[in-house]
């Protein structure tokens, strides 16, 4: 377990392919102060071994079954890190180099992993907070692509809100509120990240709490002498402000 | 080379419509002379060979002038002088032929003048839209064959990187599956670049390039990828456009087999009837798990490569249902060239 006295790094392997989880954790088993916890092989078993475990590293890939590397990192509650494992993908190497402790494009050396690794380390030991995870997962995406789906967790659940599905995400303190289907999921991130996710021609920033999917709209308010209220189709009002009714105006022509 | 010397159906219609013009011209100058009918349509036609004729000389101006490249005020220049040149020279013959067969046609030179000059403006406006209609087509050919070339050289990385991580986990494992991986692969891509010059290929040649692809894919995949082939013989020698298939496989690897925790089976089918080869390829997919970005680009390509070879005679069609996927594609099999 430990060496040296030193608590060993307590990792979680993510991949859908065996052989490939297979490499890393031979690699890893030549590596002192490591220890393998869990390998999972798609997203859903990913985000359960990570909530139950609490590993302090996870190597990560990015296309799995049922939720992606991005939707994982999203689920996750705590801030563990993470070493993205992938085998191309252009974009999203920027971001990691931003936000994650590394990223290893496959098929890499050993020499290469340990230099993640020592990275790793240095980030346990400072106790350093990385980014919530939501963040670094919207930071990580390619940009202009736009979500066609966000994923919640709900205790142990996890809900799947098809984008069309949404009705409106609100601010509350450092999480925000999904509306979709008359329920409300709650998630650990930033308006303001949600809305550069969301597709612009759809999803209006009506006020600093509030983004909306333009098809719930049924009519526009006066509410005070500065400010609106937007009605729902199932009866919602939501407040607009009076920058929102100009981006609202901008994007439909004229609504009253 | 105008397109009236070059072009058969051009100069037909060019014709027709100069003879028109000339049975108009003749009643108008029989409203403003005393000649006869005769008399009329000699002179009208004289005209309208002379005035036909240089209502072609735009061909020359305008492609000197592009429109969309040339400043306004240089086209206005340029071919308000040219139009007033040509109608001078068309109303002195005109006026000169009228005199030769006794009949002055002074009281009638303004209508004549507003007709040359509104001919030759047409004139310069119609060959301003050909070159337009000309450059979008030309634009329209040169990015299809880009993309041919790109899709003929595209060898998805993902792929690549991903057999070679396979391939490196396999040496110290399994040397002998390492080596025979080296192997498909090697073959795989050697046969991929190879295609870049070739118009067509045997369909058995087609095959065999899945196959090895597929052996790849099996061993990244390993049991969660099983394959179905009912390919019949009569479809070996049929010549088809190099890499039409394999497109069609990586999609259902990739947004199929991929997506689904327990893996699934990839089913092809392949007969040829009444001279055309009909092709199926079907796979599951699980609708709960996200979709990789570039869907749907492959068999879009394959689409338009189908339709631009064999035109109305091949189809594309994709069927998709709550987890399933297929896509037939039927055209033509002609055996060797």
């Amino acid at each position: 377990m430990s060496q040296d006295g030193v608590k060993a790094i307590r990792a979680v392997l993510v991949d859908d392919e065996d052989l490939a989880r297979q490499l890393l954790r031979e690699y890893l088993e030549a590596e002192p102060g490591v220890e393998v916890v869990a390998e999972c092989a798609n997203g859903f078993e990913a985000v359960k071994a990570i909530g139950e475990l609490k590993p302090d590293l996870i190597f990560l890939d990015v296309q799995m079954p049922k939720l992606d590397g991005f939707e994982v990192l999203e689920l996750m509650d705590s801030s563990s890190n993470v070493i993205f494992v992938t085998a191309y993908d252009q974009y999203a190497m920027k971001a990691f180099d931003a936000h994650a402790i590394d990223y290893l494009l496959k098929p890499f050396a050993t020499g290469r992993l340990k230099t993640a690794l020592e990275r790793a380390r240095q980030r346990l030991a400072q106790h350093a907070t990385a980014p919530p995870p939501a963040e670094l997962s919207a930071a990580a995406r390619p940009p202009g692509h736009t979500l066609d789906r966000v994923v919640v967790k709900d205790g142990t659940k996890v809900h799947i809100i098809p984008i069309d599905k949404l009705d409106y995400v609100e601010a509350q303190d450092d999480y925000i509120g999904l509306r979709s289907e008359k329920k409300l999921y709650l998630k650990q991130q930033t308006i303001s990240s949600i809305e550069t996710q969301l597709d612009s021609k759809k999803f209006i920033r009506v006020h600093r709490s509030y983004i909306l999917n333009l098809e719930r709209i049924a009519r526009i308010e006066p509410f005070t002498k500065d400010s609106r209220v937007a009605v729902l189709q199932d009866g919602t009002q939501i407040p607009v402000s009076r920058a929102g009714h100009v981006r609202l105006k901008e994007l439909l022509g004229e609504v009253g | 080379m105008h397109p009236v010397f070059t072009n058969r159906a051009v100069a037909f219609v060019y014709l027709g419509v100069w003879t028109g013009l000339a049975v108009a011209l003749s009643s108008l100058i029989r409203e403003l002379s005393a000649l006869s009918w005769g008399q009329a349509l000699f002179l009208a036609g004289a005209l309208c060979v002379l005035l036909g004729f240089m209502c072609m000389t735009p061909w020359y101006t305008c492609r000197t002038l592009p429109f969309s490249l040339t400043a306004g005020r240089k086209i206005a220049w340029n071919h308000g002088a040219a139009a007033i040149i040509a109608t001078a020279i068309w109303v002195a013959c005109a006026r000169g032929l009228a005199r030769e067969m006794g009949v002055n046609l002074r009281a009638s030179v303004p209508i004549l003048i507003a007709l040359g000059l509104l001919l030759y403006y047409l004139s310069v406006a119609i060959h301003y839209a050909y070159f337009a209609v000309e450059s979008s087509r030309q634009a329209a050919l040169e990015a299809r064959d880009a993309e041919l070339r790109a899709l003929k050289a595209q060898i998805n990385p993902h792929f690549l990187f991903n057999s070679l991580n396979s391939i490196a986990a396999l040496t110290v494992s399994d040397g002998r599956r390492a080596r025979e991986m080296c192997i498909r692969l090697s073959e795989f891509l050697r046969n991929t670049l190879g295609l870049g010059e070739r118009e067509n290929i045997a369909w058995k040649e087609e095959l065999d390039l899945v196959r090895a692809y597929l052996d790849v894919e099996k061993v990244r995949f390993g049991s969660r990828l099983e394959v179905e082939m009912n390919v019949a013989d009569a479809c070996s020698e049929c010549q088809v456009p190099p890499l039409v298939l394999q497109p069609l496989i990586e999609n259902a690897v990739k947004h199929g087999i991929a997506t689904l925790v327990e893996g699934g089976k990839i089913r092809v089918d392949g007969e040829v009837k009444d001279g055309l080869l009909r092709v199926r390829v079907e796979n599951k997919f699980d609708p709960d798990s996200p979709t990789p970005r570039r869907h749907g680009l492959g068999l879009r390509n394959v689409r338009t490569r189908l339709e631009t070879r064999f035109g109305p005679s091949a189809s594309v069609t994709a069927r998709k249902d709550e987890n399933s996927f297929g896509v037939e594609m039927v055209f033509p099999c002609h055996k060797t060239e």
